[in-house]
């Protein structure tokens, strides 16, 4: 028997998306040169990493921080730039309440400092430029699908992309600044005058799939558990091929 | 060691429990399938064992229950770095199913999959010996839809993406074949204290 497997069931799960197989064991030194603050939560990170192999729009790292007694705490955490070639990557990081890591770096990091970091990581939730994107995320779960938007921009993709996005507030809204026409955001706390104050539903989808692009969406969605799990319905109800939906839970 | 300024972290819990860069989620069990969570009814739910064995078969919800009811008290560890203590699942142990098929003896490695498409490989010795069940309940509950119930694999002692959500089948192979997240640059076992987290662990 040695033929690729492949199972016959009911669902399926989108598949592989090819990235390459650079050596994500290696541990690399990377020193933070650049601290940017986003929303009174949310502060973004920029380390010159050498020897990056490049990373698709959509991967993530793992980030590792030792203290002098030899412990160690490590992270996954997605990546917000696009792939651009500068030897640099940055990362978007909530201050979570009793974070170790995510503490360290809003209250303790500047210039200068060296943390260790491996990736590119993970195949999944990539999305190489190739097809039409619908990207869905809350809060920091906009993160990777910022980096595609970002990719998207800097290398004049024509394939279509929509990004989807839900914030408590607008001043929780992370890269408010830099969205665009591509964009529709969903507040679900209070609201910007005129636009209504309201969860994630289907009328937001509703739109977005109406204009099904050539070959359909690829559908992206990143945030919590919670979210993941209703916005998933919400594609799924509305017509979307579970086939085509890529999910990133945060956990 | 790379030392990271006025980095001090958590206070230090010197757990023996808990592998090597693993931390303790407490009460929190984060879900991390990659896929959405299937609407799938426990008489729509069915678990096939096929592949390298004398008798393949398919067993459905009362089959399954029929089977010497058995579980697993203990830990489980996620490759994105949480543990949980003391989880309670209960169910089936997979030796059941497994006496039931007769392995064939070139029968080395296991591809578990999920009804949703999900698949991940296994050694066969990982799934014997009192190691591996199809579980029903958590904590004396059903095993929630998003934690994958109706039914799941358990293999508490690799990392907990070898624990197939959803799971509809495993096929014995006399070879090792990567499975969803190890042909995306997980490992081939998946073994906690040994930290085999990604390919070339």
């Amino acid at each position: 028997m040695t033929e690729t497997f492949a199972p016959r069931t009911r669902f399926a799960v989108p598949g592989r998306i090819a990235v390459g197989d650079q050596a994500a064991s290696v541990w690399r030194t990377a020193t933070l040169t650049e601290v940017r603050r986003e929303t009174p939560r949310a502060a973004t990170f920029r380390l010159a990493v050498p020897h990056w192999a490049g990373h698709l729009p959509g991967q993530h790292l793992m980030l590792r921080l030792t203290a002098d007694d030899g412990y160690v705490a490590q992270r996954h955490y997605s990546i917000a730039s696009a792939p651009d070639g500068s030897g640099h990557i940055e990362l978007t990081l909530d201050h979570i309440e009793g974070g170790e890591v995510s503490g360290w770096f809003h209250t303790v990091a500047r210039p200068g400092d060296t943390v260790e970091v491996r990736g590119p990581l993970s195949g999944f939730f990539a999305w190489p430029g190739d097809r039409p994107a619908l990207l869905i995320g809350a809060g920091s779960g906009v993160v990777p699908l910022m980096s595609m938007v970002r990719h998207q921009r800097a290398r004049g993709l024509a394939v279509s992309l929509r990004l989807l996005v839900s914030a408590r507030r607008p001043e929780e809204l992370i890269y408010a600044r830099e969205l665009g026409a591509e964009t529709t955001a969903v507040f679900t706390r209070s609201a910007p005058q005129g636009v209504p104050v309201g969860r994630l539903a289907a009328a937001h989808m509703a739109p977005l799939l109406a204009e099904q692009p050539p070959g359909g969406w690829e559908a992206y969605v990143c945030g919590s558990n919670g979210f993941a799990e209703h916005a998933s319905r919400l594609l799924v109800a509305a017509g979307q091929p579970v086939d085509r939906i890529r999910i990133e839970r945060f956990g | 060691m790379h030392v990271t300024r006025g980095f001090t972290g958590r206070p230090r819990v010197l757990d023996p429990g808990l592998p090597p860069g693993q931390y303790d989620a407490g009460d929190d069990w984060p879900v991390l399938s990659a896929e959405v969570t299937p609407d799938l009814a426990p008489a729509d739910w069915s678990f096939r064992v096929d592949g390298l064995v004398a008798e393949p078969h398919t067993w459905d919800w009362e089959a399954a229950h029929a089977l010497p009811a058995s579980g697993y008290e203990g830990d489980i560890h996620c490759v994105t770095g949480w543990s949980k203590f003391g989880v309670r699942f209960g169910g089936v142990s997979l030796d059941c199913f497994l006496a039931l098929v007769r392995p064939h003896v070139s029968a080395t490695h296991a591809v578990a999959y999920s009804h949703t498409g999900y698949s991940t490989n296994l050694p066969l010795a990982d799934l014997t010996g009192g190691r591996a069940w199809i579980t029903w309940e958590y904590d004396g509950t059903p095993l929630a839809p998003e934690h994958g119930g109706p039914a799941r694999l358990v293999v508490p002692h690799l990392y907990f993406w070898k624990s197939a959500k959803w799971i509809a089948g495993l096929t014995l192979l006399d070879h090792d074949e990567p499975g969803f997240w190890e042909g995306n640059g997980y490992h081939a076992r998946g073994n906690p204290w040994e930290e085999q987290r990604y390919s070339g662990d």
